[in-house]
């Protein structure tokens, strides 16, 4: 191209820095990218940890392991953004406690799951009077509400609604399909008004 | 499209994950269908009350603290650092075996070296980064460097050339840590990288290209010497004559 600015090419480098992985090229150096990169979004993956655990002390447990192995794959660390990324290391860390929970004797994660999937939609639909909005509650109220819903709606709900992700990256992170989530989000949000018109009506 | 669909697909719609097309269909479907479109308002409303009720958690502080005392620190270099830098070859180990000062960087190893001399002059430019000694005395600047490297790097006065010596600093390179000497030109910052080099002999310059930088190296007198800038590939080999030149006239004089 003739008269190409020269400036061009710099400026394009620069921009470049921002998003390409430099090799750390010491372990202070590292630890300074990864504090910059990643801690910066301690409260975000805590949250998650929060309401897919249901217990605060088994959070701060998953948060940390969480840093362990984002801090040790960090050097191979090529994308998607950070956030999801810490999100997909968070719920294989609470996989482990999943699978210990689901041999308490309520019943398997995974059969609750298929149970919730399978009913038809316009069993929580049919119970609201469509018309009816939501009055506005206090957080405590609608953390209950939302902790109260199974596990793939509440995460798939909280990554939408709290974290706002989208849906490419939800699936990335649930490992699932787009229209896994679709439906998913779908069925929380019908769950979740259900019970919040039911918390309403409940006599103070 | 039947109200089955519309269900699902209204949640799309309030997310902004539709394309046009859906869009289109299911807004003509909200549009015969007061039933769908009600649940469209209810759910829309829901979703603003849950985002005005501000739901996040805040990470305990003793959680933070715990994370932050697993990252690596700012220290010497711990064993990690000290074996990869054994990782870097034979060449090393051999040298080291004979009793002679580490090798810093093997030619070898030159498009890897380039790109983090490329990094550390990025770095460099980031607030508060470029100097750790500031001065435009090259006999403030040279004594600085003393004690904290195996060797410290030549400093010449290059200002009345048209280029200002205004600092040096440590930086880390391939694990090892190196001087750095910083010019100015105009609004351009020049770091000037010296690192020891087991051989002695003169490698003439050559000047590359890498991201939109120019890098000027050679090695003279047991020194390999790195010059990287964005200065034009012209300005940036008159600085690097400038100081060859000015290095043999203190050598020689």
């Amino acid at each position: 191209m003739p008269g190409r600015c020269i400036h061009a090419g710099r400026a394009s480098a620069k921009a470049e820095h921002g998003t390409m992985p430099v090799r750390a090229t010491t372990d202070a150096e590292k630890g300074r990218r990864f504090r910059d990169a990643a801690l910066s979004h301690l409260d975000d993956v805590y949250t998650l940890a929060r309401y897919l655990l249901r217990d605060p002390s088994d959070a701060e447990d998953a948060v940390q392991e969480c840093y362990l192995r984002a801090l040790k794959h960090f050097d191979s660390y090529r994308g998607p953004a950070m956030k999801p990324w810490l999100f997909a290391i968070l719920r294989n860390v609470c996989r482990a406690e999943f699978s210990r929970r689901a041999s308490s004797p309520s019943g398997t994660i995974d059969e609750v799951t298929e149970k919730a999937e399978q009913a038809p939609l316009w069993r929580e639909a049919q119970q609201t009077p469509e018309s009816e909005m939501v009055r506005d509650s206090d957080a405590s109220t609608i953390r209950r509400l939302v902790a109260a819903l199974d596990q793939p709606f509440r995460e798939t709900f909280v990554l939408r609604e709290i974290h706002n992700l989208s849906y490419r990256e939800i699936a990335d992170v649930a490992e699932v399909p787009v229209g896994t989530v679709m439906s998913r989000l779908a069925r929380a949000r019908a769950m979740l008004r259900t019970a919040w018109m039911a918390e309403e009506e409940q006599p103070k | 499209m039947t109200c089955e669909e519309a269900e699902i697909l209204v949640h799309a719609l309030i997310d902004g994950e539709l394309d046009a097309g859906h869009a289109r269909q299911v807004e003509d479907h909200l549009a015969g269908c007061s039933r769908c479109a009600a649940q469209l308002a209810a759910y829309r409303e829901m979703s603003k009350s849950v985002a005005r009720a501000d739901l996040g958690y805040t990470a305990p502080a003793a959680l933070r603290r715990r994370i932050e005392a697993t990252l690596p620190e700012v220290r010497a270099p711990n064993r990690r650092a000290v074996l990869r830098g054994f990782a870097l070859g034979s060449a090393v180990s051999a040298i080291a075996a004979t009793g002679l000062v580490a090798v810093i960087l093997r030619t070898d190893d030159h498009a890897r070296v380039k790109s983090e001399m490329v990094s550390a002059h990025l770095r460099s430019l980031q607030a508060g980064h470029l100097t750790d000694v500031l001065s435009t005395d090259q006999h403030t600047v040279k004594p600085w460097f003393s004690g904290k490297l195996d060797v410290a790097p030549p400093v010449v006065d290059l200002t009345a050339q048209g280029f200002t010596l205004i600092g040096g600093r440590l930086d880390y390179v391939d694990a090892h840590a190196i001087g750095a000497i910083v010019y100015r030109r105009r609004l351009h910052v020049i770091n000037l990288f010296v690192s020891q080099t087991a051989g002695t002999e003169h490698r003439p310059a050559r000047i590359e290209s890498f991201q939109g930088f120019n890098i000027r190296s050679w090695s003279e007198g047991g020194l390999n010497y790195w010059a990287v800038s964005d200065l034009a590939a012209d300005e940036l080999a008159e600085f690097g004559e400038k100081f060859e030149a000015a290095m043999r006239s203190s050598t020689t004089g």
